[in-house]
């Protein structure tokens, strides 16, 4: 057969979408459950990581179902919706759903008889979606832990939310101002704080560069905790003065970590 | 000898034609050795300045992606080279697209399902091996025209050419930009206390090609078969 013709042209088009298209339809559906299986662990991993547990993929799942105790999947009322399991609740498509229907998805982990409550969360970046998991001390409004990742945010500039040094200038830090309201966690780029030190602020420092990215988190945490204040208010039975005295001691990252972070 | 005496061979679509050649003749060592210097695809035929610039940050991710690029280029060369007396000559191009595509697609497949922390690591950068002029050009200069063991050498030579200059970009990147190297602190604390500062400006892209230039001014002081006669 010519080489040049049309109909040999079409031909080896037409055989070479079938061979490409049906190899990678193949791989892809082979591969699917490892995937997912590395998804489901990493998700518990971050959720560990938060309430200060490290550990790798593979230990993550035993020291889950050790810790985490309660896995709440929320009304907007704060009810406990118990027919949902809250671990399967993908949030980039639970939000799309009229709010009245999503179900807010709350784990409860203890340990060493210290409850800490971990609220995932989801919005947007600059290029794609970023989410994180955000967790919360017996108090419920003192920040133990928070992770964050993305989905395409700029290498070296948004990309920074998921580092360490990041991350951890949520730590301590208030959700709610001493009457109980929701604030928030502003990342702030006038932020007149940049050590952190003052925990009562509601700010974190923003990363240079990464103003759309971070402006991104600060409305993400506001608008996912703003669905579980109901939750939160009912469960809390003490007068907040008492737990802010009880919570006085704060854990302040160490001098040199937050010099390796400013160098960053 | 026999050999000789057979009317024309048909072109083999296997590895190597042993009659021929040896794996590793002179001439194949070239193909594995002269882009890491004569004609080293970032210095001196100047492509794949792009993915050079994006990635030269840290010293990890550029490791990774020059391994990933090596498996892409090798595999792509090999799969080329293998069709290439089938390949209708009016629609290559497309054609050599759509197997660099499949190839960065299964990588990234394969990735996620068994290194999962590698396919983190990597995320965007993969999908950019697909825009690297590197890997289309050699298919279309190379590995259209010549047997599969030669374009996996060719394909192999050129991804390690690319892979060595990135690595040594990224080697300074990292250590006068963030005085680390791998994520590790390697700039002594007592240094900083003399007053000796990281230089922010080695983080930002300038900087990438600004070192590259240093590099291939020391590679042409080095080697003169470079410098142009005018």
């Amino acid at each position: 057969m010519n080489r040049d013709s049309n109909s040999y042209t079409f031909l080896f088009a037409a055989i070479m979408v079938f061979v490409v298209a049906s190899s990678l339809a193949f791989t892809a559906t082979s591969l699917k459950s490892k995937q997912d299986e590395n998804v489901r662990k990493e998700q518990m991993q971050n959720i560990l990581s938060t309430i200060g547990i490290q550990t790798d993929r593979d230990g993550a799942e035993k020291l889950y179902n050790e810790y985490v105790t309660q896995q709440l999947a929320l009304t907007l009322e704060g009810e406990s919706d118990d027919e949902v399991n809250a671990f399967k609740i993908q949030l980039g498509t639970e939000v799309k759903k009229p709010v009245e229907q999503q179900r807010f998805p709350l784990y409860v982990a203890e340990v060493k008889d210290e409850t800490f409550y971990i609220v995932p969360l989801r919005g947007a970046g600059l290029w794609d979606a970023i989410w994180g998991y955000i967790a919360l001390e017996s108090d419920m409004r003192t920040i133990k832990g928070a992770v964050f990742d993305h989905k395409g945010e700029t290498a070296g500039l948004g990309a920074e939310i998921t580092q360490q040094w990041f991350q951890d200038r949520f730590v301590g830090e208030k959700i709610t101002d001493a009457n109980g309201t929701l604030v928030g966690i502003a990342v702030s780029k006038t932020n007149n704080d940049p050590l952190g030190n003052d925990k009562d602020d509601h700010e974190v420092d923003a990363i240079s560069g990464a103003t759309i990215t971070g402006d991104g988190v600060t409305d993400m945490i506001s608008e996912r905790l703003a669905h579980y204040t109901p939750y939160f208010k009912r469960a809390i039975s003490k007068p907040v003065e008492e737990i802010m005295e009880e919570t006085s001691t704060e854990e302040i990252p160490s001098e040199e970590a937050q010099t390796i972070a400013y160098q960053n | 000898m026999k050999q000789k005496n057979t009317p024309l061979q048909k072109p083999s679509l296997f590895f190597v034609n042993k009659d021929k050649e040896a794996l590793f003749s002179k001439k194949n060592r070239a193909l594995l050795s002269d882009p890491m210097d004569d004609n080293n695809p970032i210095t001196v035929q100047v492509l794949g300045i792009c993915s050079a610039l994006a990635i030269t940050v840290q010293l990890k991710p550029a490791i990774v992606m020059s391994i990933s690029v090596l498996v892409v280029m090798a595999a792509s060369n090999v799969i080329i080279s293998l069709l290439r007396n089938l390949i209708p000559n009016r629609i290559r191009i497309i054609v050599q697209l759509v197997v660099v595509a499949a190839m960065v697609v299964l990588v990234d497949q394969v990735l996620k399902a068994f290194a999962y922390d590698v396919y983190k690591e990597l995320s965007i950068f993969i999908g950019l091996i697909i825009t690297n002029c590197i890997v289309m050009g050699r298919l279309e200069a190379f590995a259209l025209a010549n047997k599969p063991w030669k374009s996996f050498l060719d394909g192999v030579g050129n991804a390690a050419g690319y892979g060595f200059i990135l690595i040594v970009v990224a080697f300074f990147r990292e250590l006068l930009g963030s005085g680390k190297l791998f994520g590790y602190q390697v700039v002594p604390d007592a240094l900083y206390a003399m007053g000796y500062e990281n230089n922010g400006l080695m983080l930002l892209s300038p900087m990438a090609l600004i070192t590259v230039g240093l590099f291939i001014w020391v590679q042409r002081s080095r080697n003169r078969k470079l410098i142009e006669k005018n």
